[in-house]
């Protein structure tokens, strides 16, 4: 779970963070907060799906779902269960 | 009554939200024609106020020219109002050909063909072109009608960070395995005004094997030493193979767009692009107007080269008075604020002192990146913007923002 919120972070600073004093943790506001727009969270979904080998369905991939490391890392596992 | 309390309050509760978020709109009525100097009425309900415009789209000052004036009313009299037809049945004259070829001639690019606004031309383009095979890949900044527009696309999509090369490298090699790659990009962005580096993206996009979607409606007609975009700037006239553009901001102002490039293209948006083929033909008397507008800039740069002037001069003004702005160097000059009340309140103050210019935040621009977006024009002359200045310095001086970086505004007002 932790290796899993580290890989998300990482991948969520590599690739939306324009500016490199910019600081995110596990609970930042993602999308509400203007890092990730809706529109640009493809990419984001495209990589969990593939690194963790899930099928998110796009009405599951909400901006909602989406809003924080810690709540992507719970959308991940629930389909990692299944 | 199917239009039941129920409905109706659901309704009321979204425009309440929307209030009192501070983000409702209210539009400001023109009682004369666009210009430098405008008599506006606002609120609804007040004397007229003469301001100086400092927010239109109107780059060069033809919006009123009279030579397109006179163009307009002879299209008028010679091929009437209205056509009453989309193009394929009966709503093709011989001046929407004429302006076809002018256009191709003016982007320096293979065909062209009309639609009713560059809003439809980014709606239909994407989806004519493309399937569920090919990706689109577009800057974060593009306009919100290309967002529209890769949305109703099958293609997958992704996107690159802002102008970052490198990053949009990465992406052209993660789909690497796509049918077709198309690089998305506006040539000015509204918002920053600041250019798609678009001899980077040219090269990048022949490495990958990719083709380049460039917006050109903030730059055709005074981007480039003779005014025809941001591929003329970076040198790479003739290799960008889908342009769009609008002919409702420095071509005269009135309205409909294009879709510009290879001919391959461009007649397959003939046959199958939906706003071409289910929406209206463009007025004859805007058509007549377009074509003069492009004969007035084919012969001479005088007004693109009055306009380069006069932003050069506004924006030294502004750097000198000690805003923080946008670098860049298009007529788009955004005054950076951060904080979005600031910038509705300076905006404000600003009408006060005799000058229209309109404050952005978020959702338009990304949070904490408020600002007041001005936009300078040819028809703006010196003595416009020595009294915009003048305004801008006491409106700043109020807030005690000159000479203060972002990060002290920041601290003083807050995001």
């Amino acid at each position: 779970m932790e290796d899993m919120k580290k890989i998300v972070l990482d991948y969520v600073i590599e690739e939306y963070l324009e500016d490199e004093d910019e600081e995110i943790t596990f609970d930042t506001p993602l999308i509400s907060g203007g890092i990730v727009d809706s529109f640009s969270m493809v990419s984001l979904k495209r990589f969990l799906e593939n690194k963790y080998d899930i099928a998110i369905p796009d009405e599951k991939a909400t901006p909602e779902a989406f809003d924080s490391v810690d709540k992507i890392v719970v959308l991940v596992q629930e389909f990692l269960k299944d | 009554m199917s239009y039941s309390n129920r409905v109706q309050n659901i309704y009321q509760e979204q425009l309440q939200a929307i209030q009192e978020k501070g983000i409702f709109k209210l539009e400001r009525y023109i009682h004369s024609s666009q210009a430098a100097d405008i008599d506006v009425e606002y609120p609804s309900g007040s004397s007229l106020k003469k301001v100086i415009n400092m927010c239109s789209n109107n780059y060069l000052g033809l919006s009123s020219h009279p030579e397109v004036l006179k163009a307009a009313h002879e299209g008028l009299d010679h091929r009437g109002y209205g056509m009453s037809s989309v193009r394929f049945i009966c709503g093709t004259q011989d001046i929407h050909n004429e302006l076809e070829h002018k256009v191709t001639e003016f982007l320096g690019t293979e065909d062209t063909i009309l639609f009713p606004s560059c809003m439809d031309a980014n709606t239909g383009v994407f989806e004519a072109i493309l399937d569920e095979e090919d990706v689109m890949i577009s800057d974060r900044l593009v306009h919100a009608s290309i967002i529209d527009g890769i949305r109703l696309c099958s293609a997958q999509h992704d996107t690159f960070k802002h102008s970052n090369m490198e990053h949009l490298e990465k992406k052209l090699q993660l789909h690497a395995d796509k049918r077709f790659k198309v690089v998305i990009t506006d040539g000015v962005f509204s918002m920053d005004g600041d250019t798609a580096k678009l001899d980077e993206m040219v090269d990048l996009c022949e490495k990958y094997d990719a083709m380049l979607f460039v917006d050109e409606s903030h730059a055709s007609g005074f981007i480039g030493k003779t005014g025809r975009g941001t591929h003329e700037k970076y040198g790479v006239l003739g290799k960008i193979d889908i342009i769009t553009t609008t002919f409702g901001k420095a071509l005269g102002g009135a309205s409909g767009g294009c879709v510009s490039g290879r001919k391959e293209l461009v007649e397959i948006c003939r046959q199958k692009a939906r706003p071409y083929l289910f929406s209206n033909t463009i007025a004859p008397v805007v058509v007549s107007g377009v074509l003069k507008v492009l004969d007035i800039l084919s012969q001479s740069t005088e007004r693109r080269d009055k306009l380069e002037k006069n932003t050069e001069y506004w924006r030294q003004g502004l750097t000198d008075a000690g805003f923080v702005l946008r670098p860049g160097d298009t007529p788009i000059v955004p005054v950076m604020l951060f904080n979005a009340k600031l910038s509705q309140d300076i905006s404000r103050d600003l009408y006060d002192e005799g000058i229209y210019a309109i404050g952005f935040f978020f959702p338009v621009v990304p949070n904490g990146q408020a600002r007041i977006r001005t936009q300078i024009s040819a028809g703006h002359e010196i003595h416009h913007l020595d009294k915009a200045l003048d305004a801008f310095r006491k409106v700043g001086k109020k807030y005690d923002i000159l000479g203060k970086t972002k990060q002290e505004i920041i601290a003083q007002f807050g995001l």
